[in-house]
């Protein structure tokens, strides 16, 4: 292997560790090392708009092939602005590298133009970060920030790079590790085989179990053996915000999304639950409701390949720490045995009962507000939603924005494959959907990519409508416009009496079909009920095109069910404006 | 209730500030924070104090040990252990308090390590409990200034914290 400058190493290690797409913006501090990758590198870079889209693409990208995204950015506001990007993967746990310029090494603590702490501004959001002080550790440090990435609990990681170890005339040795092993890094391989045995005991004695499943399922590959395991146990079947499609949606096992705006049979299986099996999932506050109130009557089995996830907010009786794929899998083969010897387990008169007490919820739910549906010819959000799934044949990877148009995305668009549904859970950043759809349509070229947002949050990355050109990135925007900040305003209606502080923009909202058509895609405008299905079948029939829909929807409508708090436990929820449980 | 936890970790740049990061982040206190390189230069040795109930001391556990800067890592006051405190106190010492303070100093093994016309400097080491009383022991005294380097602590027996 011949001698290469820092910046030539980079894009070197970039292709030998299989990178696809390099996600970035260029800037002083990274120069060396876009020219290196201009001479020769074959992965290709994608040139966002704003440093925080460049994240979230990689986001995107990540989410739905299961592989790093790669994000590339220059010094002080070039990393600065990748902050909101790298939180955002940190909170749903996305593999993620970021490399970042930074000043010369003589520079760094000299307040030097473009300079910032990188290191320091991202280090509660990041699972770990390098900074690089010698050329010769480059290739070591980046195969380790991917092994960091990717292992154990994902998450991302900052390599943070001063510009003079980049430099094309200092040059180096170079060879990539296949491997790399470290002393103080070791996520566990697989759970315990005696908390397994006694979990599958556990929840073979269960008389009202149900699964609740989480991102982690998606993240850790573990959707397939969850369903069988489901199938087999004909047990129920609930999802956080971040696990849908980890059974497919679908599935009548399926209740739905849980939690503040979770599907009322959810909520109402798991409150009367005797048994819950949590696999990767965080009983995040958007599930539990009032922890000291959580699902009284139940055990819990709590999977998960973070021991600091388990036991966090509610208590697991059986705690079980290991990889999603590798515990299922064997807590499968540990209820087949027992099934074998019992033939009476798992115990089917009572799971009957429990599946006829749960179909009662189910067609007891308040879901729609349905006395105002369909009365006058304004579109209702929840239409839009069904009449994307009608239009994609529910096959689309719908990344989307935050607010009510996501919650309605994650209510009905049932999911039956995993790594579909693609939006800022934790973090909840608006702005996150456009470009997130453009990082999946690159990694999915040839299927559908649907971004449904609200005019709120596709103005918090609209300059990416360029990048779009740029990259002819054909995805299909659906704006439900409400002319509101439709979950800002859903709150003041519920608990400020109705004063609308700051949620309007009074008219200042741009023409988003004139929008769409300055940057060189195409606009439609729907505003009437019959003309929905029409338009979104024309949208998805431009193939080749980004076809951006504004939809003017219902202002007045609200997403529910809404849990009811403070104090509330997993069964009080508001059904529509005037219901309650 | 008190815990001490004690833990070895990558001596690199960055590392301390990232398990001191994680109190703040998290809403825990440190009470006390004391960090040396072991006979290992490529380790650190840091040990704290702080308070919380077993619940929290366990959350705080595992996420001290998901930094990846962190090796190891054991609770102290899990079992039988040694602990010290290093105070290094400057007292005015003038006339009568002169020999009171020094005979003060003597009760609780302490040393009169540097001596100037109006003043002593004592060092003082034990647990953080002994330091406290010998503060305030020294009420009567005119106290200029005190160091503290924070509790170091190490298992009793066998039990070792290394690779």
């Amino acid at each position: 292997m011949g001698l290469l400058s820092g910046g030539e190493m980079i894009a070197r290690a970039l292709e030998d560790e299989g990178v696809e797409y390099i996600f970035g913006y260029p800037g002083g501090a990274v120069l060396h090392i876009y020219d290196a990758l201009f001479k020769d590198c074959k992965v290709p870079h994608i040139l966002v708009r704003h440093e925080q889209a460049a994240t979230h693409a990689a986001d995107g990208y990540a989410r739905a092939t299961g592989k790093p995204g790669v994000v590339l950015v220059t010094s002080g506001p070039g990393a600065t602005n990748a902050i909101t990007g790298i939180a955002t993967a940190y909170m749903d746990s996305i593999p993620m590298v970021v490399l970042a310029g930074q000043v010369q090494s003589h520079l760094i603590g000299e307040d030097a133009f473009q300079e910032t702490d990188m290191i320091g501004i991202s280090r509660p959001i990041v699972k770990h970060s390098f900074m690089v002080k010698r050329t010769e550790d480059l290739p070591l440090i980046i195969k380790k920030a991917f092994h960091i990435a990717c292992s154990g609990r994902p998450g991302p990681v900052v390599i943070d790079i001063p510009k003079d170890l980049t430099r094309p005339d200092a040059v180096f040795e170079y060879s990539y590790p296949k491997t790399v092993k470290m002393r103080s890094y070791a996520p566990a391989q697989r759970g315990h085989t005696g908390q397994i045995k006694k979990a599958a005991k556990l929840l073979l004695a269960a008389k009202r179990p149900i699964i609740y499943s989480g991102g982690g399922v998606i993240m850790g590959d573990g959707s397939e053996l969850l369903t069988q395991l489901a199938r087999k146990l004909n047990y129920p079947v609930t999802s956080t915000l971040m696990g849908l499609g980890g059974f497919p949606g679908s599935d009548p096992q399926f209740l739905g999304m849980l939690g503040m705006h979770g599907f009322y049979e959810a909520n109402m299986a798991m409150h009367h639950s005797d048994c819950i099996l949590a696999v990767g999932a965080r009983f995040d506050d958007r599930v539990t409701n009032t922890v000291d109130k959580f699902c009284p009557g139940a055990k819990i089995i709590h999977i998960d390949v973070d021991p600091a996830s388990i036991s966090k907010i509610v208590m697991a009786d059986i705690p079980i720490v290991g990889p999603v794929h590798s515990v299922l899998a064997e807590l499968l083969t540990q209820i087949d045995a027992l099934i074998e010897k019992d033939q009476a387990v798992p115990d089917k008169g009572a799971l009957g009962r429990w599946w006829q007490q749960i179909e009662e919820w189910r067609a007891a739910q308040g879901l729609f507000t349905g006395r105002r549906y369909g009365e006058s010819d304004m579109i209702m959000p929840q239409q839009v939603i069904q009449s994307l799934y009608r239009a994609t044949k529910g096959d689309a990877y719908v990344t989307s924005d935050v607010g009510q148009h996501q919650m309605f995305a994650a209510q009905y668009y049932p999911f039956d494959k995993p790594r579909r549904w693609i939006n800022s859970g934790g973090l909840g950043t608006m702005g996150f959907g456009l470009p997130a759809a453009m990082g999946v349509k690159l990694a999915f070229p040839d299927m559908e990519v649907a971004c449904v947002t609200g005019e709120g949050s596709i103005q918090m990355n609209i300059q990416e409508l360029s990048t779009c050109t740029q990259y002819n990135s054909a995805i299909k925007i659906i704006n439900l416009r409400n002319n509101n900040l439709g979950m800002v305003k859903q709150w003041q209606d519920m608990q400020y009496e109705g004063r609308h502080a700051m949620s309007t923009y009074e008219d200042s909202l741009p023409d988003f079909v004139k929008l769409a058509e300055a940057y060189g895609h195409v606009g439609i405008e729907v505003k009437k009920l019959t003309d929905l299905d029409g338009a979104m079948d024309a949208a998805f029939a431009m193939k080749d095109r980004l076809v951006f829909l504004d939809i003017f929807i219902d202002p007045m409508e609200h997403v529910y069910p809404m849990h009811i708090a403070p104090n509330g436990s997993m069964n009080d929820m508001w059904l529509s404006k005037n219901e309650r449980t | 209730m008190r815990r001490i936890i004690s833990m070895l970790m990558e001596n690199e740049p960055g590392a301390l500030s990232r398990v001191v990061g994680l109190f703040s982040q998290r809403g825990y206190n440190i009470e006390t924070l004391n960090v040396a390189p072991t006979d290992d230069p490529t380790l650190s040795r840091l040990t704290l104090s702080t308070v919380g109930s077993d619940l929290r001391i366990e959350q705080l556990t595992k996420q001290l040990n998901k930094l990846v800067d962190v090796v190891k890592l054991a609770e102290l006051t899990d079992g039988a252990h040694i602990e010290r405190d290093l105070m290094l106190i400057k007292v005015r010492a003038t006339g009568a308090a002169r020999e009171e303070v020094k005979r003060t100093t003597d009760i609780f093994r302490g040393q009169i390590v540097d001596v100037g016309p109006t003043v002593y400097t004592i060092q003082l080491t034990g647990t953080s409990d002994k330091l406290d009383a010998f503060v305030a022991a020294m009420a009567g005294a005119e106290i200029l200034e005190v160091v503290r380097s924070g509790v170091a602590g190490i298992s009793r027996g066998e039990k070792v914290l290394s690779l």
